[in-house]
């Protein structure tokens, strides 16, 4: 079904999500969620440790269901996109499979799919290339630095076109030097592939750099405390770090998280 | 290219193990201290014998072992060949039954419970005692009463190692499977078992020592008819006070267990060449 820009991707719908239901170490990770996303959006949740970011970009993966409210994905329920395999999925670990070379590690999703071979290769090839790693395909991961392994990451993830990239802190494990490089890697890898991103971090510079929307989230329980639209123009560069209106930005943002710690430690 | 793509390129530090251009002189120069060592322990083994008039019958000289190996090698490595064979064996039959339990174990949680304390326990106790008892069940002269032994003491490891293999998977690799929607078959031959190989070589390697020293000492507790075994040749050499000829058979059991050793370290370089093992070599 062709979805055009105002349509949601992902409608998240009074999403609430308990852990150890009923018993004395009950914990409420994730409290009345509402959030939609649209087509092509670049959306981040962000928000300190413990505000249920990461397990709400897991029930939207259908990595573990929600004990209310729904998750719409293309219209459909969470559990059918996951079959459906609307997904691509990256963590803060870049997970590759240690027996498989780098362009075997991307072709992974598309041997579990069913992928005729010859087909599975030209599409590692393209990936690769995406991720401007092709000449590494016969590599190990082992072999490669964690930045390289993280892009190998993103092209499995991106392999199979899904028509959302799920991201949980993918570059939390990286040095700060790498990690503003990969950035620019991932906005130029959106720019092409026009994929839906959710990219979970808690670093505010990170979000207001990448996101068109950053979705703020406070914690116990995890609720949304504000969405701030970042209207910094697409291509961003170096040059957005330094613009007066990027830190204005993270100002917005940063206010708004502290207008919750101040709100959270009154009552 | 784009000028975000330059901005991208540094990245790419290549990590790549060094050009192995002096490897051979270094692997050699490694062994130098191990080979100087064993000189000096005959040398020092010689001597001591010569100085402190010590018994043939307790201590042969290196020398005199070295004249009686070559003298007996063709009756000891006949019989090394028979003792291996029945290594062997066991060893295959042992592993192949433990891979099968394993797989039933992750298959099913129940089976796993219920058998795992059994199977560790059992793993503690000295199966080579049962050796008799297998020599009754199946007749002295069949080679199976010394392979079952040798294959209950390999089965073991083997399958406590494989089910931690396909249990301790990353929670990240399966959850990436589960996000693919692979079916649990897929996962198990995508991840699990991939993920055991390491487990698994590392329980060959001790099984393949443990199933030399079953097969000989199994065979102490009796012969194969006509056929001579390492393991009987060495008991009888040894009540006829032929300590050189003992000797001698003991070498060629420690070069059996080698050999065996080696085969599976040849064959995990083959089946894994990309586990972490194999790293280390290579600087």
């Amino acid at each position: 079904m062709p979805l055009t820009d105002h349509q949601s991707v992902i409608a998240i719908q009074g999403v609430s999500k308990v852990f150890n239901q009923g018993r004395d170490n009950r914990v409420a990770a994730l409290e009345n969620i509402n959030v939609e996303i649209r087509a092509g959006e670049l959306v981040s949740l962000l928000g300190p440790s413990g505000c249920g970011k990461s397990t709400l970009l897991r029930v939207i993966g259908d990595l573990t269901s929600p004990t209310g409210g729904q998750v719409r994905i293309n219209g459909k329920a969470a559990p059918q996109a996951r079959l459906d395999r609307d997904y691509g999925m990256v963590f803060q670990q870049a997970t590759l499979y240690d027996w498989r070379s780098v362009s075997k590690n991307v072709q992974l999703p598309l041997e579990v799919m069913n992928y005729p071979k010859a087909k599975r290769e030209t599409r590692a090839a393209e990936m690769l290339k995406l991720v401007q790693l092709e000449e590494f395909g016969r590599h190990y991961p082992w072999q490669l630095s964690g930045g390289m392994q993280q892009r190998v990451a993103i092209a499995r993830a991106l392999a199979f076109e899904p028509s959302i990239l799920l991201m949980d802190e993918p570059f939390g494990a990286l040095d700060e030097m790498t990690r503003e490089r990969m950035q620019l890697e991932l906005l130029r890898i959106w720019g092409q592939t026009k994929t839906t991103v959710v990219f979970v971090t808690h670093s505010i510079p990170e979000a207001v750099f990448l996101s068109s929307r950053v979705v703020v989230m406070s914690a116990r329980p995890g609720r949304v405390s504000g969405v701030i639209e970042i209207d910094l123009p697409y291509p961003r560069g170096f040059e957005t770090r330094e613009h007066p209106h990027f830190f204005q930005k993270i100002t917005e943002v940063r206010e708004c998280l502290r207008r919750e710690e101040v709100k959270g430690s009154t009552t | 290219m784009s000028q975000v793509a330059d901005l991208a390129a540094p990245v790419e530090e290549e990590l790549l193990p060094p050009a192995g251009r002096d490897r051979w002189t270094d692997r050699l120069r490694r062994y130098v201290p191990a080979l100087g060592l064993f000189v000096l322990v005959l040398v020092a083994w010689e001597t001591a014998v010569n100085v402190f008039k010590i018994e043939g019958f307790l201590l042969p000289r290196p020398s005199v072992i070295a004249v009686t190996f070559l003298r007996e090698a063709p009756v000891a490595f006949g019989a090394a060949l028979f003792t291996m064979r029945n290594a062997v064996g066991g060893f295959v039959i042992g592993s192949a039954l433990g891979i099968l339990v394993a797989l039933a174990t992750a298959r099913w949680t129940a089976v796993n419970e219920g058998l795992m304390p059994f199977a560790i326990a059992v793993n503690a106790t000295p199966i080579i005692a049962l050796a008799p008892v297998m020599n009754q069940w199946f007749g002295i002269t069949n080679p199976m009463s010394k392979m079952s032994i040798v294959a209950l003491i390999v089965f073991f490891p083997v399958m406590i190692n494989m089910v931690r293999g396909l249990t301790q998977v990353d929670a990240g690799a399966l959850e990436l499977m589960r996000s693919y929607a692979a079916s649990d078959f897929t996962t198990l031959t995508g991840v699990r078992i991939p993920n055991a190989f390491p487990y698994l070589f590392s329980a060959f390697k001790v099984g393949s020592s443990l199933a030399v020293i079953a097969s000989i000492v199994s065979e102490y507790f009796g012969g194969l008819g006509p056929q001579d075994a390492l393991g009987a040749y060495i008991s009888r050499q040894a009540s006829l006070f032929h300590f050189a000829e003992a000797w001698a058979a003991i070498i060629v059991a420690c070069l059996t267990g080698i050999t065996f050793y080696a085969v599976i370290l040849v064959v995990e370089r083959l089946v894994m060449p990309w586990h972490v093992s194999m790293r280390a070599t290579e600087d």
